[in-house]
């Protein structure tokens, strides 16, 4: 069964979704990589004012290629989320709830979302002409200078998605693996 | 003696660029079919379906396959006859992927200095050139965009001759192990034997281009190839590392003569979307 849900995602639906189920993610997401999640800290740090409000937010590790003309974005698939594990538990302590990338997490960031009640979920990696179809629309909100890598916000319709990482320890990497090993 | 144009060469790389991120071979396309047969799992399948769903609107709308058109690795194996007119060669492939990456839209991934200033250089070049002189007349030209996700999974060890086949087996199955989802399974692992520490990584790369799963023609080569593919599909990672029976696709290795004290093994993994495509001029 695939769940539709809409972000920015209520703390009730986070809850309530377990690693391995698959959803189709609907509503305004915001696109962040290395670079910006290095800048985001760094105003964290000083105490400066951020791009953008994290309360409840999704972040989507992603930086697409260009957009043809005609197009909404180019392709616009997940990065590999356990770069970004060094800042993620700040992160999630400053308000953002949900992640969409690719390939397992640090212990730090999963126990960062079992505290918070924050979820993980995982896309599939080297799809960015298919995912592209389910973003709508993109618009850059800050970090313009980084070029790929500047914060995008993007509405999407049915990105599909799977938890992997919930609140309550559960892990699509290490329950599959589990599964399917034979030695 | 023949004459190439230096413009010749430039525009060779730039559509190659362009197609290789748009196309994946047919080799890539029979061996994921192939997976959907084997494939335990039923998500892992699924996983596979909507790769060649990939694959196809790539190819019938021209966008890359994967928003990573990565770091341009450019193969040229030149002719001994061959004279280069009009221009720099070096300056004319970096033209080319200027040119190509540009003209696709393919994305721009090269920053300038990788621990200080990480700036865009915007054109996605320099791009990394191998050279080679052979026998001939003409220039073959291999265009591989490498993306960071499997790229950043490789792996290089100085074995001890001691350590033997068996500890490349261990090497190569543990390097596969720990990189889990990150490098974008089902991988092709290219793996490089012998020779020093530079040659054995360049070994394990340029195996990444042979057609997908076509064995080494040595028996005993290819005998190590299988057995370590099928460690590698017992450790259960599956496409995208959501468990599964198909971690690699296949494994290609090459081998050479290396110094009495040393057993040098390199690995290089390729993600699912194995891009590479020549062309000879």
């Amino acid at each position: 069964m695939i769940e539709k849900i809409t972000s920015p995602i209520d703390a009730k639906t986070i809850e309530r979704l377990t690693a391995g189920t698959r959803v189709m993610i609907s509503g305004v997401i915001y696109t962040a990589r290395d670079a910006a999640h290095q800048r985001l800290v760094q105003t964290l740090d000083k105490g400066e004012r951020l791009p953008f409000d994290l309360n409840g937010q999704t972040l989507y590790y992603m930086g697409p290629s260009p957009a043809k003309p005609g197009q909404a974005i180019g392709s616009a698939g997940p990065t590999s989320s356990s770069r970004m594990d060094t800042y993620t538990p700040r992160l999630i302590a400053a308000g953002i709830r949900a992640m969409i990338g690719k390939g397992s997490r640090s212990l730090q960031v999963k126990e960062a979302i079992k505290k918070h009640k924050a979820i993980y979920f995982v896309t599939i990696g080297g799809a960015g002409a298919l995912l592209a179809k389910s973003i709508k629309q993109a618009e850059v909100i800050a970090y313009e200078d980084l070029g790929t890598e500047a914060i995008l916000r993007l509405n999407v319709e049915n990105l599909p998605a799977i938890v992997a990482n919930d609140i309550h320890g559960g892990d699509l990497f290490e329950q599959g693996k589990a599964r399917y090993r034979r030695r | 003696m023949r004459n190439i144009k230096a413009s010749t060469i430039t525009q060779t790389v730039a559509q190659l660029c362009q197609q290789v991120n748009f196309i994946l071979g047919d080799d890539v396309l029979v061996a994921l079919k192939q997976a959907q047969q084997t494939e335990e799992s039923l998500l892992g399948r699924e996983v596979l379906s909507l790769l060649l769903e990939n694959a196809r609107i790539a190819k019938e709308e021209q966008l890359p396959l994967c928003q990573d058109c990565g770091m341009a690795v450019v193969f040229l194996e030149i002719g001994q006859e061959v004279h280069i007119t009009g221009g720099d060669l070096y300056a004319a492939v970096e033209e080319g992927v200027r040119q190509g990456y540009s003209q696709g839209y393919l994305r721009k991934s090269i920053v300038s200095k990788p621990f200080s200033a990480r700036i865009n250089t915007r054109d996605n070049t320099p791009a990394v050139i191998h050279t080679e002189i052979v026998p001939g007349d003409r220039i073959k030209v291999t265009v591989m965009p490498k993306g960071a996700g499997a790229e950043n999974m490789s792996k290089l060890a100085m074995l001890k001759p001691s350590d033997g086949r068996s500890g490349i087996i261990d090497l190569v199955v543990r390097t596969v192990d720990e990189a889990g989802g990150n490098p974008c399974p089902p991988v092709t692992i290219g793996l490089g034997i012998g020779g020093t520490s530079e040659k054995a990584m360049l070994m394990a790369k340029k195996t990444l281009l042979r057609p997908l799963a076509k064995p080494n023609p040595d028996p005993e080569i290819a005998e190590l190839e299988k057995e370590i593919l099928g460690r590698v599909n017992d450790l259960g990672i599956g496409p995208l590392g959501f468990g599964g029976s198909t971690t690699a696709l296949a494994v290609h290795a090459e081998v050479m003569p290396t110094h009495i004290a040393s057993l040098p093994v390199a690995v290089n993994l390729q993600c699912h979307c194995a891009r590479h495509q020549e062309a000879v001029i």
